[in-house]
């Protein structure tokens, strides 16, 4: 039986306003159906997005949504995962939105360990404001406000995740729908912040420019700079650096924020000593 | 009833906003406003309540409005550097019509300005704190009993209303430390108001369907009624729109449930909006507010004692301003009105956009320090 999307859908604002073609639309389906797979009461569920055409997402999804500020989602949604822990939380930003202004938000949710899902949908361009550069539009390719050629360095991503102490950092790109399904279910059983950097394509506002107008070349295009972790580890360094690795690229138990959060509270009832250094594996 | 705590003004408001139902704080470190936090850290998780200190102001509004949108009274503390960096989300509460108390420990400014020295400059970025049009509500405190009565009315007012409320208190309010008279607990708790709801049918909810001058019924989340909120301009059940009409309706609305409301009614609530002292038959006004109030008490008695009959008009509900009031004391006092404050005259241009005329004496001052009362007697002694 075909899978019935409209149980999860606020159907009477389809069509998205995305453009044909875009793979926001793959990403909202496999969203749905990873959803769906935990078997999550959508009265529990809160997506929260910022601004950019990913900022649409959350307005399609029949629960408690929440379209917040440029750059803005993980703080919010720290507020609304904090207030409410048996809350299932999901945040959908952009490249723009999460690297760029609201750097700070993303290095501290993954930090902090909060359990949100975050899915970042980097499509290497900021698109809905017609095609300027991104932390992660590679060096050389031509944008609007690029006009002789892009020269500022990349963001990796999945490694900034990495390194600000992400318990669950994976990336996928939207080609395979059932892969990255896949990668959202295990990002949605984690518990702490999960980091899913999904690769898209916005063939209208970087493709088009680049060399590569239709979605397929686009698409094409992830497909050449990407190579599943296990084969990655394999190649020499020289190739490493021009592929960027998929799959599950670390997943760690730690001390989750709000569960951290629940002993804050009992020692300040007493029902506990203070907090120590001694409550933590981690020392320094 | 009423009970006696020795504290300083801004442990006096975070107390209060437990008492008045606060179960969620988030914010950032900023002098002279960080001991709200302080003590939010120690008092909310006693009752089971939330606190997390974010990365930068941004965030620390950013969590609280998250926790109030999902129906968690909530508020955040900061100064007015912090007010800046949050403009943006103030406006997406102001919009998106999300309770939130916003605590402002005023400092010298601008840009860092003098961090450890009192003013009142912050006044005019308490009415306009953010792009866009729309009414704020901003109460100021003048005295310690002051940081715990108003702060409990502010957390009131952002429910009645949908919005956030400034709560300003200047940094020697916030710092100063003595005994403060508080109503009881009980008497408090009788006095809290909690944000409407809509208990028909789930798909009959439209939370912004509400007529000219009233505020959003946003239901908690989580309970069954799915809605969304945005900070874009939206229509009847909260989903993006451009359509003129229903822009313009917006606008006029979010201008109107405050500052039609208050002119019409004299007020947004029952509390007093402004305390005068010796006015009835005083024939000089010293007006004042905040940590100044304090001051003009004192230059009231001393000008008594001179034979100079002075009284002193006091408002607490700065924003929108009393202005019924205010026009009555502009007629009755006409040049005898004495403005003081802690800034180039920012409150002095809304008394002279309400009572129409600029005849009156000012004693601005906006160089860290407080103005003495004897400042304020030479100053009224040369208008008499």
């Amino acid at each position: 039986m075909a899978f019935n999307y409209d149980k999860y859908l606020r159907v009477n604002k389809m069509p998205t306003l995305w453009c044909w073609g875009c793979g926001d639309g793959v990403i909202l389906k496999a969203t749905i159906r990873a959803i769906d797979k935990m078997g999550w009461d959508m009265n529990n569920v809160c997506v929260v997005s910022g601004i950019g055409c990913s900022g649409r997402f959350s307005s399609y999804i029949d629960c408690n949504t929440v379209h917040t500020t440029h750059g803005r989602t993980i703080a919010y949604a720290t507020g609304i995962k904090l207030a409410n822990p048996h809350i299932n939380v999901i945040v959908v930003a952009g490249d723009g939105d999460s690297l760029a202004i609201g750097g700070n938000h993303t290095i501290h949710g993954c930090r902090r360990n909060i359990n949100l899902n975050f899915i970042l949908i980097n499509n290497f361009i900021y698109g809905l404001t017609n095609s300027q550069i991104s932390p992660t539009t590679p060096q050389g390719m031509w944008c609007v406000s690029a006009q002789n050629g892009n020269i500022d360095p990349t963001f990796n991503a999945s490694n900034l995740a990495i390194g600000a102490g992400a318990s669950f950092v994976a990336r996928e790109s939207m080609i395979d729908p059932k892969k990255l399904e896949k990668i959202l279910v295990k990002s949605f059983e984690h518990k702490g912040f999960s980091f899913v950097e999904v690769l898209s394509n916005c063939h209208i506002n970087l493709g088009r420019k680049n060399k590569m107008a239709s979605a397929m070349e686009n698409l094409n295009w992830i497909d050449s700079i990407t190579v599943g972790k296990k084969k990655w580890d394999t190649l020499p360094e020289d190739e490493q650096l021009n592929l960027l690795p998929t799959g599950v690229l670390r997943q760690v138990e730690q001390p989750e924020y709000t569960d951290m959060y629940e002993e804050v509270i009992k020692a300040a009832q007493g029902k506990r000593g203070k907090i120590t250094q001694a409550d933590f594996v981690k020392k320094i | 009833m009423a009970r006696e705590e020795i504290s300083t003004g801004n442990e006096l408001c975070s107390m209060a906003a437990i008492d008045a139902g606060a179960m969620f704080f988030s914010g950032y470190p900023i002098t002279p406003s960080s001991e709200v936090m302080h003590v939010a850290s120690d008092l909310l998780p006693e009752v089971g309540g939330k606190f997390i200190q974010m990365e930068d102001e941004i965030g620390g509004i950013c969590a609280a409005l998250g926790a109030s949108m999902t129906g968690v009274k909530s508020y955040t503390a900061t100064s007015g550097p912090g007010i800046s960096l949050k403009a943006e989300q103030i406006g997406l509460g102001f919009i998106a019509e999300i309770p939130l108390v916003i605590v402002n420990v005023m400092r010298g400014g601008p840009s860092t300005g003098l961090p450890t020295r009192v003013s009142q400059a912050d006044i005019g970025q308490a009415q306009y704190p953010t792009h866009g049009d729309f009414a704020s509500i901003t109460l100021c405190a003048g005295s310690l009993t002051e940081c715990y009565t108003q702060t409990v009315r502010a957390f009131n007012l952002a429910e009645k209303y949908m919005t956030p409320v400034f709560i300003l208190l200047d940094e020697t309010i916030g710092h100063m430390h003595g005994k403060a008279i508080i109503p009881d607990l009980a008497e408090v708790k009788a006095s809290i108001v909690n944000r409407a709801t809509f208990d028909g049918a789930p798909a009959d909810y439209k939370p912004y369907d509400v007529p000219m001058n009233k505020p959003a019924v946003l239901n908690p989340m989580f309970k069954g009624y799915k809605y969304h909120i945005t900070g874009l301009h939206h229509g009847h059940e909260g989903f993006p729109t451009e359509d003129a009409v229903q822009c313009e309706f917006n606008i006029e609305r979010l201008v109107g449930k405050i500052n039609t409301v208050a002119a019409e009614n004299d007020g947004l609530d029952d509390l007093p909006d402004y305390e005068e002292y010796m006015l009835d038959d005083a024939e000089v006004c010293i007006i004042a507010y905040g940590s100044i109030g304090l001051g003009a008490y004192e230059a009231v008695n001393k000008l008594r004692e001179q034979g100079i009959k002075a009284g002193m008009f006091r408002p607490i509900l700065l924003w929108p301003s009393p202005a019924k009031r205010l026009v009555e004391i502009g007629a009755k006092f006409k040049d005898k009105i004495f403005i003081t404050e802690l800034n180039m005259g920012q409150y002095s241009k809304e008394i002279e956009r309400v009572i129409k005329r600029n005849d009156f004496t000012t004693l601005l001052k906006a160089n860290g320090r407080p103005i003495a009362p004897a400042e304020m007697v030479a100053k009224v002694k040369e208008m008499m």
